[in-house]
Formats: C-alpha cells, structure tokens, sequence
C-alpha cells in the first residue's frame, strides 16, 4: 500500500489498481455463473433424455401448466432485469437515490414472481400433480377436456376412452377390456412397440400397456422403469388378449383398479414430469430468492452511501447473478409452458 | 473496452440500448408464445429453441454487459456453453442408442423409429 498514495478505501489491499479488482470480481463472478449454467445443465440434461425417450408424457403434461400465468412471469422476470441493468448504470455514474430506486423496483419483480409462482404451485399441490408417489392420477375431465379439442384431428376418441397424443404410435389407449375402439391403425401400431400382433389383440396390448401401468390411484412412483416394463412386454408378446390376464400379471394392487382408469387418458410416468418440473423451477425459484437477497444487501449498501462513481461493483457483480436467474427462465418458460 | 469513465469499472451503458433490449425481449417473448398458435410440427421445439437463444443472447450482449466486456469473459462463458452442448448431445445421444435395448418398451417411440429403420 505504501506505494499507492490515492489507495481509496474500497480498493482491497491486494489489488493495485480499481480497475484490477473490478475486472478481478467481474471475472470471479463469471466464473461462478459458468458453475450456475452447468448446474441447471444437469437438469436440462434430464428433462432432454426423459423427453426424447417420452414425448407423450409432455404432451399430456403441459396441459397442466398455466401459459398465460408462465408468460406473464416471463414478463415479469425480463422488466425485471431491465431494471436491474438500469440500477448498475445508475450506481456506475454514481446516482445513489436511481439506484435506490431501480433496485427496489427489481426486488417487487422478484416477489412478484414469487407470488405468481406460489399460485401455481398451489394449484399443483391441490390437484396432486406433483413428484413420485405424491402424483394423483388426473380426473377424466381434466384429462380429456383439454386434449379432446386439440388434438382430436386424428380421430379414435371413442367415448373418451383414448387420447389421441397427435404423434403416429404414440396413441395411448386407456380402454378397459372390451370397451377399446378406436382405428385398429392407432393402436395396431402401439401395440408393435411391445411385439405384439396387430387388430385386436394389438388394441388390447395397447390398452395393457396403459392400464396396467398405471393404475395405482394413489401413485405409483416406488417402482423403476424396468420393473414397469417387463410385465408389459411379457403381456404384449404372449398374452395380449385380454387385460385381465395383464392385471392379473401386474404387481399387487394394480389388478382391480382397471375400470377405475379407464377413462384417465394419461399416459404413464406422469409424475416424472412433474418431479422435473419441479426440480428445475425450484431451483430456480431458490436462485431468484438469492438473487432477492443479494439485491437487498446492494440496496442497503447503496442507502448507507457505499457506492460512487468510483466504486460501484457489488451492484454490478449481483446485476449480473440476477440476469442469469433471468436467463434460466428465458429457456424454462418455453421448455415446460409452451412446448408439446 | 474496460471504460468510457477512466475509472475501470465497466461500460456504462445508454439507456436507449437498455429500453431497446427490454423491448426486444417482449416482443420475442410474445413470439414464442404467438408461434404455438400455429402447429408447425416438430419444427416447433427448435423455433422456440431459436426464440429463447436469440433473447438469451440479449440478455448476456447487453444486459450483462457482454458486449462491452475483456474477451477472457466471453471465453469463460462459451466454454460452459460447450461443456453444456457436449452434455447434452451425448447424453441423447447415448440414450436413443441404447435405451431401447436395455429396457424393452420402456421408449416406445424411439424403438419404433429403430426398427422401423
């Protein structure tokens, strides 16, 4: 320090120059945001194979999310981090009472994003749609009414006993035995995947696959894909006549509960996208409530006057951690909300 | 580069460019969500993947200073770009490769477009 006659008080000891513990912070912090987007990375990366191996799940699931809530978060979210950019110039040409100001506004984004939030999760946790075993089959109406008029293009809506997902061979039947219907096409093709016979005894391997895996009311989350699986391809190759026989096959529990799903539409591992779905906008949630925190800590700094012209990159460095929360979203909202 | 103030604490930014992203990213989030009113098939994944990457791109250029900032910056964030798209791409890759053949029917879709060839 001795050789630094003008060391000002925020420049720390082992930095020469403000510009060296600027560029020093401002690199750190980029590097910590690499280790953020590596973070959701991982989430990103299970929401990527789970949807490449599932489409249908998607498809029926998206249902379930608000858009119009989602985009307006989406606004929220973005106004949000243009107030942010504003209070960082603001603090760098030293206009404490702008940046005061700007900062509040970001933090009543924050919250009111949180607040959106909560309604839907609320909803979410009212309606059972929620992670493993916590997942609730949906009612038919629920199911149904939404899908009918969609995607009814392709017909096979017997008596709502079938949802049509729009994508060839992935229709998912839900009849119960001998109320199936529907084009022997659609389910003929379903009912290939699992090596089975076309017609008839294909429409009931389809029906098979979705009922037996999925009938458990009160979730059904404790057993591994394989597990589910195998029966299933047992049944579509040397029993596919008649779901009973499946159910009979099918885990303890899942036997009866046929009739009870006959009419759900949904297609299985539901409940996986919604422990997807919640992990990755409560991670993010988290990361805006950090972000929420920090911005605090800059806008108390920036009231008890910590900041000038000179000096300025606390609020910098959490403009920047905000923006990556933004960020995140910018790719959530359509990934979940819009996308089926 | 570092400053237009002589202190070395980052670009100071107009606000027009600032107004300017803001409206940008409105306007392509009301895109992303208008594009979904039309049924462009399997086209429609990678035009909202387009939408969301061009509005991330503001958000970093601008907001984040990005544009104004030392090169070391952009290396440190492209490089978790890459480490993110090799991630990604492989672990797709991998699991429409082999999924099928571990756990029979478990990917219907997928093992239909395998045999199918």
């Amino acid at each position: 320090m001795s050789d630094h006659g003008d060391h000002p008080d925020y420049l720390g000891h082992h930095y020469d120059t403000p510009e060296q513990q600027f560029d020093s912070g401002k690199f750190g912090m980029w590097l910590f945001l690499a280790t953020e987007i590596l973070l959701f990375a991982g989430l990103f990366c299970a929401y990527a194979v789970y949807r490449s191996n599932h489409p249908e799940i998607f498809h029926y699931s998206e249902q379930f999310l608000d858009r119009k809530l989602g985009g307006i978060n989406t606004v929220v979210l973005i106004t949000s981090s243009f107030t942010m950019a504003m209070a960082v110039r603001a603090a760098q040409l030293g206009k404490n009472g702008a940046t005061a100001m700007f900062l509040v506004l970001t933090i009543l984004g924050g919250f009111g994003f949180m607040g959106i939030k909560k309604v839907e999760y609320e909803h979410k946790w009212k309606h059972g749609l929620l992670w493993g075993n916590k997942y609730q089959d949906q009612e038919h109406h629920d199911g149904h009414d939404g899908h009918g008029g969609e995607h009814g293009d392709e017909g096979a809506h017997d008596d709502g006993h079938s949802l049509n997902l729009g994508i060839p061979g992935v229709t998912m039947a839900h009849a119960a035995d001998g109320a199936g219907g529907g084009s022997a096409g659609d389910h003929g093709e379903d009912a290939s995947q699992a090596g089975a016979a076309a017609g008839d005894g294909g429409d009931h391997g389809a029906a098979t696959h979705a009922a037996g895996e999925h009938s458990d009311a009160g979730g059904h989350s404790d057993m591994s894909a394989s597990d589910k699986s195998a029966p299933i391809m047992v049944d579509g190759e040397e029993i596919p006549h008649t779901t009973h026989e499946t159910g009979a096959a099918a885990p303890e529990g899942l036997a009866g509960a046929d009739d009870k799903h006959a009419d759900d539409g949904a297609p299985a591992y539901v409940h996986i996208f919604f422990g997807i779905y919640f992990l990755m906008t409560g991670l993010h949630g988290l990361h805006v409530i950090a972000g929420l925190i920090a911005i605090a800590w800059v806008l108390v700094r920036t009231l008890k006057g910590h900041f000038s012209a000179e000096y300025s990159t606390p609020v910098d460095l959490v403009g920047l951690y905000w923006h990556i929360v933004d960020l995140v979203w910018i790719y959530l909202f359509p990934l979940l909300y819009l996308i089926s | 580069m570092s400053s237009d103030h002589g202190t070395g604490t980052g670009h100071v930014v107009h606000p027009m460019v600032l107004v300017g992203t803001l409206g940008a990213l409105l306007v392509l989030t009301f895109f992303t969500v208008a594009v979904t009113w039309v049924d462009f098939g399997p086209a429609a994944f990678h035009i909202a993947m387009a939408i969301a990457t061009l509005k991330a791109a503001l958000v970093v250029l601008f907001f984040m200073h990005l544009y104004w900032d030392k090169p070391i910056i952009a290396i440190t964030f492209i490089t978790s770009l890459v480490l993110v798209a090799l991630f990604i791409s492989l672990s797709i890759n991998d699991t429409q490769n082999w999924m099928p053949e571990m756990i029979p029917d478990y990917a219907p879709r997928i093992e239909r477009t395998t045999a199918g060839g």
